[in-house]
């Protein structure tokens, strides 16, 4: 295969802020997460933990609690809002003033037809929930304190509330408290500050679980208000709780990183008397455990450190598969690189802000593994700061690197590049009325169009001139799907464009003609990356659980290549991996070459080559290095996998046949981090 | 380790008319290192070549005329300077004959010392405090000068120090039983006066002695109640403000003076670590103060120790490693050798750790509790001495003090006195045993030694546990328990002594491994060090190999086997028999021997005692080695981490020394061939496995190489390749 020239790029501080809350619905097996910068996304844990949908943040919204009723989503904040969300137009549905100030957290009882919110002012707010709508219904008897932390009875007729020094628990009927569980005070010098009950778990037997920020976890009986047990887990503070569906087990999470779990055992064998018993202890962060959910076969945990956990629960399974392994997802499953493959620009998206760069040069030669001298060195050109509170959802460069482009809920804003000698950026300012907001956003190779992604998968034509950008036409699927578009790309002779959804679709629309071309057969797991080929307008995609597909476009048809791929099967080693495809570009010099990437690898696909089988070794590049020049053929297969670079960002094919490789170490993530909490460590 | 070398006399001494009065006013260096300049305490000045102990010239004044300071040599111009008279300075040279017609000159006051240094010009310190170069004052005599000390002030001692380009004098001066040190720089002149601490006793310092060390002056003395302590005075930079200072003292020592004060007695500083001191009881002979020892200031040890005959008059000069010491009618000279002391090397090779830490909490006679009067004993003992205490009260027995045990010892009947020290031990509380423990456990042994019938051996081992004796304090407590045969005392001292002597654990040695089997089955010794023997014979017997088990010893050198004609039982047996062999000694014995494997000791001292055991011995004790050797080797046995068992390291350690101390004699031994080809194959596999560990650290380096050169930066181009 050959020789490659890298430009090997760490310059992108892309930071992901931290996790703050979280919800799973059992029912669509969704997992909410809310970050600290106010953006919720969706993972879909049925298809391989794929983040589904982003729903950007907002400088002024803050999230403290997110909660779902039905597949509803709901969240309230520091901002003293309750909000709902759109997850079809990923942004806020409406937002209301709870006016208790401060809201500290929200739950909805089991049946989903009341919300319960806690506030600063010591009050619980119920909501009634309605078809489009909440409507505040009336206060439970208003407390001394801030109301930190709810969990309603299964039954329904009561709530408890984790306050500060204590617990109160509610008869929701008749809004009066009818316990008062105080919390001790930790011990020496924190005996003077309060306890604050971050956490409360109220189980159908009456029972009450609290995790407070004197380390404890404690359980309460709720009948008669008194303590049956203390758990003392950490010096700090257990922060999250979360009770499993079956109410056997309870995780917690604290601020030392470790998330340890109870389960409700006879502590002695052929015993009838069960008790709480602390029985793992899990460490898989390393920074405060602020968010947690005890899920079937699995316990998922993010905090301070921003990435998410997923630890399965072993017991669980019966053998060793892709299911049962560790997940850490650090980075999200879509781009935040835009690359300009003629012009060598690079193109980073922050939630605030744009970054342009130019790439350096080398006119070097080298062996591999030489690193070349720079003839010059790589070069911020742009730093474009957003308009607004919201935040970036999605951003696109032209190819040419003419043309910047990017959206936020509420605007989409259009730019004219110049970067060849002194640089400008003219703000393209009549802007067609239905280009209000977009999904993704992609220019035409020839950057003579733009394409928008709109609401209810439709996508938005905009032709582009020098002086103007003008409304083309509007591409509708059949299928009269609502999902957002999280997926767009071009062919290279401007004839196609392909849109995928989060319903799996994938249209393909023929823009000569602006009208539907077909709809790719519809496969089970969502396309996490696709692209076109430029000669012969094939369409590879790859999904969440990495199968990979190709489609002639043009006869209808997945390929032979792709056919012969199914069945053979992808090699074990390429399904386990545990990070999804994020980038497909092609090599215009080689058309059977197909460069694909994750977070740990990137993968150079030669369709002239055989497909590995099971028993072939998948990873082969350090064996080929090791034989002759004669004995390298019959070990060649069609997955050419680099592992050189890591935690990668993005990996494409510049024009000039040299790779770009955006490279985000982990350790730099954690770096930035606040300082955890101390622990006592040998001889410090 | 410090050593005090056998000595030698360079000349004789005539006794002086006050007989309290030293024969020697001073000894001082010449230019060369080997003389010695000897100004005697009346008229006569002696050079002496001190390797041949030869005198080389002998210059005397006039009689009625009196040399009233040591004569000393002016390195610069060779010539010798002595003072008669207090007034009149005399410079001589090497060939004048006749000290009378040397060049003389009178000086206005009268003079205290001439002190002159290598590297820096002779100073002459007056009386009266003020100081003055030689030169200068030799070329006005009469100038006038000055009294810098007050009317009572009087000059006890004085030297000088020559530090780099700073020239000092120092001198301690009295007046009223204070004492206060003078530091005079010269050039530029600057005098500060320090206030010395006032001992309790308000006793005078006997001695003074003062080096150079790091930039700063450390000045020694000692107090008559055997105290030794230790000021800084920094030599550059800072001129403290005018007037007196108090000058802080560190104590370095505290000397056990045994009855009455120190008399007359001296201490020299060595080097930062040991002090050489005359004049002062030895801690294991319990009368006479005639003793030149060398202690460890930094872990309080007797390094060594000598008797010097006759009478000590308190005078020691050190110079390039001798020690100059006048006693009774001779003047010795001494060599000595002080090594870098480590604690490793105070206290021999370190125990077991783990067991090292929980066994030893209270080592050499405590610092800690000497100086400063801490407990280290754990609370659990205190607890127990407490209880002790109560039941003792509730008895209402009237207590004997410790000067009343001390006297029963010496004559009461064994039960009495057995009964007593016991009580004793069981009552007094840490602080006072520590002091007392050493005395009884002296008084014990030597009653002992004196009365073959009278001996102990529960009262001595009650004392050896309470752990605040060790050897040094009470040196013929082992001796006499070996004498005894008391080896469950042997034992205890093993185990608990952290400083016995090589030649001491040796004896020990020889003793337990020529001890029929017989007669040490009976003795009862302590029952954790049995057990560990007892699991280490049964290990191999159960014939627990485990699976995959394969004597890697003998399978890669069966190759040479065939040279070496092994002896029959070898060749008859597969080999791996040979590893289960038996225990060539009994139960017991082994049981002493692992005590003696654990006993710290320095290779270099035990090698010369080594050679003391026999051939059959040697061979015995190798024997005995290999089987330990060869069960810790074969993973069957796991060590029990609480008990006390000599480690692998341990065993080989002395494997060594064992064959470096008789390696001809095994080599020509027909019964020893066996064994050492056995143990050359162990040592081949031994250098096998490090040499695999040494590949393996190489490559481990190497992936740490690997790993340095990719230093990260924020952008790079790279060439790779993929095929």
């Amino acid at each position: 295969m050959g020789e490659l020239k890298v430009h090997r790029v760490r310059f992108f501080d892309y930071m992901p802020t931290a996790i703050r809350a979280m919800a799973f619905n059992a029912h669509t097996e969704r997992l909410a997460l809310a970050r600290m910068d106010g953006s919720v996304e969706i993972f879909n844990f049925t298809d391989h933990y794929f983040q589904e949908k982003v729903i950007p943040g907002k400088d002024s919204r803050s999230i403290e609690s997110l909660c779902w009723v039905g597949g509803r989503l709901f969240s309230a904040g520091l901002n003293g809002e309750i909000a709902e969300y759109d997850l079809e137009n990923l942004r806020p549905k409406y937002s209301l003033e709870a006016y208790g100030g401060p809201i500290w957290t929200v739950i909805s009882n089991t049946q989903g037809t009341q919300l319960a919110i806690g506030c600063e002012d010591g009050t619980v707010k119920l909501f009634e929930v309605l078809e489009e709508h909440i409507q505040f219904e009336r206060n439970l008897d208003r407390q001394k304190g801030r109301i930190i932390s709810l969990s309603w009875h299964p039954s329904g007729t009561h709530i408890a509330a984790g306050m500060m020094d204590m617990i109160r628990v509610f008869d929701v009927p008749t809004g009066h408290a009818v316990q008062r569980l105080l919390v001790d005070r930790g011990i020496g010098g924190s005996k003077s500050r309060e306890t604050v009950v971050w956490s409360v778990a109220f189980l159908s037997d009456h029972t009450v679980v609290s995790g407070d920020s004197a380390g404890k976890v404690q359980v309460w009986d709720g009948h008669t208000g008194t303590l049956v047990k203390t758990h003392l887990v950490t010096k700090w503070d257990v922060l999250a709780l979360s009770v499993s569906k079956d109410e056997s087990s309870v995780v917690a999470g604290t601020s030392e990183g470790t998330v340890i779990q109870f389960q409700f055992i006879a502590p002695t064998l052929h015993q009838q008397d069960k008790e709480w018993v602390r029985t793992r202890t899990f460490k898989n962060h390393t920074h405060d455990v602020r968010a947690l959910a005890e899920i079937e076969t699995a316990i998922v945990s993010g905090g301070m450190d921003t990435h998410l956990v997923v630890r399965p629960l072993l017991e669980k399974f019966d053998e060793k598969s892709h299911a049962s392994g560790l997940r850490k997802i650090h980075f999200p499953h879509r781009n935040l690189v835009s690359c300009a493959k003629k012009a060598g620009l690079l193109l980073f998206q922050f939630p605030g802000q744009l970054e342009l760069w130019r790439l350096g040069d080398s006119d070097g030669h080298g062996k591999p593994g030489d690193r070349l001298p720079l003839k010059w060195k790589p070069e911020k050109l742009l730093l474009l700061k957003r308009k607004g509170e919201d935040h970036i959802c999605c951003s696109a460069l032209s190819s040419c690197g003419g043309w910047l482009a990017y959206s936020t809920v509420s605007s989409v804003r259009i730019y004219r590049l110049q970067t060849d000698n002194n640089i400008s950026i003219t703000k393209v300012s009549k802007l067609p009325k239905v280009l209000r907001s977009a999904h993704q956003l992609c220019f035409s190779s020839d950057s003579s169009k733009m394409f928008a992604a709109s609401s209810q998968s439709s996508v938005l034509v905009i032709a582009l001139t020098q002086s103007e950008c003008k409304y083309v036409h509007t591409l509708k699927p059949k299928s009269g799907s609502r999902q957002p578009i999280h997926l767009m790309t071009t062919s290279v002779d401007g004839k196609w464009l392909a849109a995928a959804n989060s319903d799996c679709e994938i249209h393909v629309y023929n823009l000569q003609k602006l009208k539907l071309h077909c709809i790719v057969p519809v496969y089970g797991s969502c396309p996490s990356a696709m692209g076109i080929h430029p000669t012969t307008n094939n369409l590879t995609m790859v999904h969440a659980d990495q199968q990979l597909f190709e489609y002639s476009i043009v006869e209808k048809q997945y390929t032979d290549w792709s056919r012969k791929l199914q069945k053979q099967g992808l090699h074990n080693v390429w399904l386990d991996r545990d990070t999804p495809v994020t980038h497909v570009t092609f090599n215009p010099k080689n058309p059977n070459q197909v460069v694909l990437h994750d977070m740990h690898m990137f993968c150079i696909i030669d369709q002239s080559l055989p497909l590995p089988d099971q028993k072939t070794q998948f990873y082969n590049q350090m064996t080929l290095r090791s034989l002759s020049e004669q004995e390298r053929p019959s070990h060649l297969h069609a997955f050419k996998i680099c592992k050189t670079f890591q935690d990668l960002l993005c990996v494409s094919l510049l024009d000039d046949q040299s790779l770009v490789v955006v490279e985000r170490p982990l350790l730099a993530i954690t770096s930035q981090l606040p300082a955890p909490v101390r622990q006592k460590k040998f001889a410090t | 380790m410090a050593a005090l070398y056998e000595g030698f006399t360079l000349c004789g001494l005539v006794p002086t008319q006050n007989a309290s009065d030293s024969a020697i006013q001073g000894i001082e260096l010449d230019g060369d290192s080997d003389h010695a300049l000897v100004t005697d305490s009346t008229r006569s000045v002696t050079l002496y070549k001190v390797s041949d102990q030869k005198p080389l010239g002998s210059w005397t004044v006039k009689q009625g005329q009196l040399l009233t300071c040591p004569a000393v040599c002016n390195f610069q111009t060779k010539e010798y300077v002595v003072v008669s008279d207090n007034k009149v300075i005399r410079v001589w040279k090497d060939e004048d004959f006749n000290l009378d017609r040397a060049f003389k000159a009178t000086v206005s006051a009268d003079v205290w010392r001439v002190h002159s240094a290598p590297g820096g010009e002779p100073v002459v310190l007056f009386q009266r405090g003020a100081v003055r170069l030689l030169d200068s004052l030799l070329s006005a005599p009469q100038q006038p000068i000055e009294d810098v000390l007050s009317e009572e002030e009087v000059i006890r001692w004085s030297t000088n120090i020559v530090a780099e380009k700073q020239h000092f004098v120092l001198f301690t001066t009295e007046q009223k039983g204070e004492h206060f040190l003078y530091v005079q720089r010269l050039n530029p002149n600057t005098l500060q006066k320090y206030r010395l601490e006032r001992e309790d006793s308000r006793s005078a310092p006997l001695s003074f002695s003062a080096s150079l060390r790091d930039k700063h002056i450390n000045l020694l003395y000692l107090y008559p109640n055997g105290c030794v302590y230790q000021s800084v005075v920094a030599a550059r930079g800072y001129v403290g403000p005018e007037g007196v200072q108090a000058l802080p003292r560190s104590l370095r020592l505290r000397l056990p003076v045994g009855e009455g004060e120190l008399g007359a007695a001296s201490a020299v500083a060595l080097d930062e670590a040991h002090v050489a001191v005359v004049g002062m009881p030895h801690p294991s002979a319990r009368t006479g103060k005639d003793f030149l020892c060398i202690w460890n200031t930094n872990f309080q040890t007797l390094q060594a120790g000598k008797e010097m005959a006759g009478r000590i008059h308190g005078q020691v000069w050190c110079y390039l490693g001798k020690l100059f010491v006048p006693h009774g009618k001779a003047l010795s000279v001494i060599p000595y050798e002080c090594q870098k002391s480590s604690l490793a090397s105070a206290l021999g090779k370190l125990r077991h750790a783990g067991i090292a830490v929980s066994k030893s909490s209270v080592a050499v006679p405590s610092w800690n509790t000497l100086l400063h009067g801490n407990q280290p004993q754990g609370p659990a003992k205190i607890v127990a001495t407490r209880k002790s205490k109560l039941s003792r009260k509730s008895q209402s027995v009237q207590a004997l003090t410790v000067d009343q045990v001390l006297k029963l010892i010496k004559t009461g009947p064994v039960d009495e006195v057995q009964r007593e020290v016991e009580a004793l031990v069981s009552r007094g509380d840490a602080q006072d045993l520590q002091l007392s423990v050493g005395q009884l456990a002296c008084h014990l042994v030597a009653r002992s030694q004196a009365e073959t019938t009278f001996y102990t051996p529960g009262a001595l081992a009650q004392l050896v546990r309470t752990q605040c004796l060790c050897h040094s304090v009470c040196p013929d407590l082992l001796l006499l328990a070996l004498e005894h045969k008391d080896y469950f005392l042997c034992q205890l001292c093993l185990q608990l002594f952290p400083d016995i002597p090589e030649v001491v654990t040796c004896a020990c040695l020889k003793t337990f491994i020529s001890v029929p089997d017989g007669d040490v089955e009976m003795v009862s010794l302590e029952p954790d060090s049995v057990s560990f023997m007892e699991g280490l014979v049964v290990a191999g017997a159960r014939g627990g190999q485990q699976n995959g088990f394969s004597p890697p010893l003998f399978e890669e050198d069966s190759c040479d086997a065939h040279h070496q004609p092994k002896p029959t039982q070898h060749q008859d047996k597969k080999n791996p028999t040979l590893q289960l062999e038996a225990c060539p000694v009994g139960l017991h014995k082994a049981v002493l021997l692992n005590e003696v494997l654990q006993t710290p000791y320095s290779d270099n001292l035990l090698l010369p005692h080594l050679k003391d055991l026999n051939t059959q011995q040697v061979i015995l004790f190798l024997q005995y080695l290999q089987f330990v050797y060869l069960k810790y080797s074969q993973d069957v046995y796991t060590q029990t981490p609480g008990l006390r068992s000599p480690t692998v390291t341990q065993v080989i350690d002395w494997v060594c020394l064992l064959l470096d101390a008789h390696f001809t004699v095994l080599v020509m031994a027909p019964d020893a061939k066996g064994l050492l080809s056995n143990l050359n194959s162990f040592v081949k596999s031994q250098v096998k496995l490090f040499s695999e560990l040494g590949k393996i650290e190489g490559s481990l380096q190497g992936l740490h190489k690997m790993k340095l050169s990719k230093d990260i930066s924020q952008y790079s181009i790279e060439v790779i390749e993929l095929f």
